[in-house]
C-alpha cells in the first residue's frame, strides 16, 4: 500500500458564527488526505487558508459537514486524545523567554506524561530522536527567545515530532524565512513524510517551491472553491492557469512554473549558447527587448568568450544594456 | 541553569528564609536574649513572662504570618502572570483585592451608619467579621471573573474585564466612605494600609493552617502553567483544556490573594516582584522551578519587610505596603538592569 487516507473531509463549511451571523469562509469541501503525503494549501489571502486549517485542527467548530480522523469524528475526540493524532506548527510568534529548546521540544510529550508532567527515559528518547531527525542538535541548550526564525520554526517542528501524531498541520512554516531556509523546510516536511508515514499538511504562499515538492495540492480561492490534485494533473488540467493567472504572470507549461510577464517594446538578434547566452536573454527580456527575431539589423552574440552588440565588445551586461538603450534612443 | 546550581539557590533562599525568621523573633522593641529565645520557643517557661508573652503571642504568629502571605502573594503574581502572559500582572489586577476591600467597607462603614454600632470598637468579634467579610467580598469577585472567563475568548479581554471590576468596587468604596463616620473610615484606612500584625494569635494559626493547605494546592498546577507559557493554540493542541485551565488557575490564585489580603490587609507589590526577581535569579521559566522559588522569595521577602517596618525607631508604627514597594521596587530594577540580553 503505498498511501493510507487519514483524515476525510465531507461536505465541509468553515467559517465563523456568534449569535447573531454566521460568516461561511469555504464551502462545501469533500477531500482525504493521505500518510505518505505531502499536501500544500494554496490560495490568495482572504481566500480562507487559516480558517480551513483552524477548523481542520478543531481550533473552531465546522459550520457544516464532517471531518473524519482516522476514521472517528474530529468532534468525539477529547482535547487530550486529539493530542495524539494531531500535532501543529502555527504562526504565532512564540512569546517564551528562558525556555531551552530540549524544554520546548519536551513540551511535546506532554500528552503522554502523567498529572506532573515528569518525563520518562522513554519520552527522553523520543525527544533525542526528535530533535536528531530535524537536526537541531546543535540548538539544545539555546534559550527559545535567542533562535532566528528558521531555527524556532525547526523547534517547533520537533515539538510536534515528539508529540508522535500521524497527522502534522503547519499554518505558513516557511513565512518570514530566507529562500535556503524555506527549501530545508519543505524538504524535511517531505522526508518526514516519506520516512515517518506522517500525513503533513501545511498552507503557504511560496508557490514554487510548493509545486516543485507537494504530493497533493489544495487550491482555494473565493469564487472556485476548492481543487485538488497533484501538482502536475492541476497544470495539465488548466487549473493553475485559472487559480492564479493575473496580468502580468502566466503559467508556463514547459516547466510547470511561473513566469512574469514583460512589455517588450524593441526587438534584437541573439547569437550564441550556454549559460551567458541565457543570462543575456534574460536580461534584455527585463529590459523590455525581445531576442526572438531571426534577422534584426543589430546583432548580438554572447558565449563563454564574451558579449558583443553590433561587433563591440562589452565587458558585462550591465554595459550591453547601457550601449541597448542607446541603440532604441531610451534616454 | 543547570541543576546542581538550582539547587544551591534553593538552599540559600531557605537559608534567607531561616535567617530573616530568627532575626525577626530577636530584634523589636523590647531586648530578648537569643538563647531565652530558644527556651521559650522550646516550652521551657522558666524565665521572665512579660518575654514569653511578647515571643508567642506576638512575634512568632506574626514572622509566621509575614512569612505564609509573602509565600501566598508570591504564587498568587506567578499564576496570574503566567495565566494572563503578562508580566505587569499581579494579584491585585483582576480586583479580588479590590473585592476584599469592598467586602471589608461594606461591613466596616456600614456597620456604623447602619447596625448603629461602630465595628471598629468591637475587639475580637470584629477582627473575625472583617476577615470573613473580606473572604466573601473576595470570592464573589472572583466568582464573577470566573463566569467571565468563561464567556470572552481572549486573555487581554479577560484581563481589562478584571481591571474594570476593580474600579467599580473601589468606587462603590468611595461612595460608601462619603456616607460614614469619620472614625469607621479611620478603621478602614488602617486595614487598607497592610499588616502582618493585625491579627492576633489564635487568628494567626487558623491563617498558617489554612495557608499550609492552600499553598502545596498550587503545585498541582506545575504541567497547566508550563503549558500555558506556549499560548492557548500550542496548549490545547498539546490536549489542555484551556478554559477549565484557566478557571483552575484563577481559581487557585485568587483564593491565596483572598485569604492573605483577609487577614494582613491589601499588601501590595510582593505578588508583582517576587515572580520576577525570581526569573533573574534562576533563569528558566519552568514552573517545577519557578513556583517553589517564588514560594520562598516571597516568604523571604516578606520577612525582610517586616524586619524593616519594626526597625527601632518604626516600633511596628510603618505600614507594610510602603515598605514592600521600597523594598521590592529597587530589587526589581536591580534584576532588570543585570539581566542577560534576551533574558526575562
Amino acid at each position: 500500500m503505498r498511501r493510507n487516507e487519514t483524515i476525510r473531509v465531507v461536505g465541509l463549511d468553515t467559517g465563523y458564527s456568534d449569535r447573531k451571523h454566521t460568516t461561511v469562509i469555504t464551502h462545501d469541501i469533500n477531500a482525504s488526505l493521505y500518510s505518505r503525503e505531502l499536501t500544500c494549501l494554496l490560495g490568495p489571502n482572504g481566500a480562507g487558508k487559516s480558517t480551513l486549517l483552524k477548523t481542520l485542527t478543531a481550533f473552531l467548530p465546522p459550520l457544516k459537514g464532517d471531518i473524519m480522523i482516522e476514521g472517528r469524528l474530529l468532534n468525539v475526540y477529547s482535547d487530550s486524545d486529539l493530542a495524539k493524532v494531531i500535532g501543529v506548527v502555527l504562526t504565532e510568534r512564540l512569546n517564551i523567554n528562558n525556555m531551552s529548546v530540549d524544554e520546548l521540544v519536551g513540551m511535546g510529550r506532554s500528552p503522554y506524561t502523567g498529572f506532573w508532567g515528569h518525563m520518562s527515559a522513554d519520552d527522553r528518547c523520543i525527544v533525542e530522536e526528535s530533535i536528531a531527525l530535524v537536526g537541531i542538535g546543535g540548538l539544545r541548550g539555546r534559550m527559545v527567545q535567542t533562535l532566528s526564525d528558521g531555527e524556532r520554526q525547526k523547534v517547533m517542528i520537533a515539538k510536534a515530532l515528539a508529540q508522535e501524531t500521524p497527522v502534522i498541520f503547519l499554518d505558513e512554516p516557511t513565512a518570514f524565512l530566507d529562500y535556503p531556509s524555506k527549501v530545508e523546510i519543505m524538504q524535511l516536511l517531505q522526508t518526514l513524510s516519506r520516512e515517518r508515514n506522517k500525513t503533513v499538511f501545511l498552507s503557504t504562499h511560496d508557490l514554487e517551491l510548493a509545486l516543485q515538492i507537494a504530493d497533493k495540492v489544495w487550491l482555494l480561492d473565493k469564487p472556485h472553491g476548492v481543487t485538488i490534485g497533484t501538482p502536475e494533473d492541476l497544470a495539465l488540467k488548466g487549473e493553475m492557469t485559472k487559480y492564479f493567472q493575473r496580468d502580468g504572470v502566466t503559467f508556463d507549461i514547459e516547466s510547470g512554473l511561473f513566469k512574469i510577464d514583460h512589455k517588450l517594446t524593441d526587438s534584437i538578434t541573439l547569437e550564441g549558447k550556454g549559460p551567458v547566452a541565457n543570462m543575456v536573454r534574460k536580461a534584455l527580456t527585463r529590459h523590455g527587448v525581445s531576442t526572438d527575431a531571426k534577422d534584426n539589423n543589430n546583432r548580438i552574440y554572447a558565449d563563454e568568450s564574451g558579449i558583443s552588440l553590433n561587433g563591440n565588445s562589452h565587458p558585462d551586461i550591465d554595459s550591453l544594456l547601457d550601449a541597448v538603450d542607446l541603440l532604441f534612443d531610451r534616454r | 541553569m543547570s541543576r546542581s546550581s538550582t539547587v544551591i539557590l534553593m538552599i540559600l533562599l531557605g537559608i534567607s528564609i531561616a535567617g530573616f525568621f530568627i532575626l525577626n523573633l530577636l530584634l523589636g522593641s523590647a531586648h530578648i536574649p537569643f538563647d531565652e529565645i530558644i527556651g521559650i520557643l522550646l516550652g521551657r517557661n522558666d524565665g521572665n513572662v512579660i518575654w514569653t508573652n511578647i515571643i508567642l503571642k506576638s512575634r512568632l504568629p506574626q514572622s509566621l504570618t509575614a512569612m505564609m502571605a509573602g509565600a501566598g502573594l508570591a504564587v498568587s503574581g506567578l499564576l496570574m502572570q503566567t495565566v494572563f502572559r503578562n508580566p505587569l500582572a499581579g494579584p491585585s489586577v483582576l480586583g479580588i483585592s479590590s473585592g476584599a476591600s469592598l467586602g471589608v467597607a461594606c461591613v466596616v462603614l456600614l456597620s456604623g451608619s447602619i447596625g448603629g454600632v461602630a465595628l471598629s470598637k468591637l475587639g475580637v468579634i470584629g477582627e473575625v467579621t472583617i476577615t470573613l467579610s473580606a473572604i466573601v467580598g473576595s470570592l464573589l469577585i472572583m466568582a464573577l471573573i470566573a463566569f467571565v472567563a468563561q464567556k470572552v475568548r481572549g486573555n487581554v479581554t479577560l484581563l481589562i474585564m478584571g481591571v474594570m471590576i476593580g474600579y467599580i468596587a473601589n468606587a462603590i468604596i468611595g461612595v460608601l466612605k462619603f456616607f460614614s463616620a469619620e472614625e469607621d473610615i479611620r478603621a478602614y484606612v488602617i486595614w487598607g494600609l497592610g499588616s502582618f500584625s493585625r491579627v492576633s494569635g489564635g487568628q494567626a494559626s487558623v491563617f498558617i493552617i489554612l495557608m499550609l493547605v492552600l499553598l502545596p494546592m498550587s503545585f498541582f498546577l506545575i504541567k497547566t502553567l508550563n503549558l500555558l507559557l506556549l499560548g492557548d493554540s500550542y496548549a490545547k493542541n498539546l490536549g489542555l483544556n484551556i478554559k477549565r485551565a484557566r478557571l483552575w488557575v484563577i481559581g487557585c490564585s485568587g483564593v491565596l490573594v483572598a485569604v492573605v489580603t483577609a487577614y494582613c490587609g491589601p499588601v501590595v507589590f510582593l505578588g508583582l516582584a517576587v515572580p520576577h526577581i525570581c526569573r533573574g535569579l534562576f533563569h528558566t521559566s519552568n514552573h517545577a522551578v519557578i513556583l517553589p522559588a517564588s514560594l520562598l522569595g516571597g516568604a523571604s521577602l516578606a520577612l525582610l519587610c517586616n524586619l524593616i517596618a519594626r526597625m527601632p525607631g518604626f516600633e511596628g508604627a510603618l505600614p507594610v505596603n510602603s515598605v514592600t514597594a521600597l523594598v521590592g521596587a529597587p530589587v526589581v530594577m536591580w534584576v532588570l538592569f543585570n539581566k542577560r540580553k534576551n533574558d526575562v
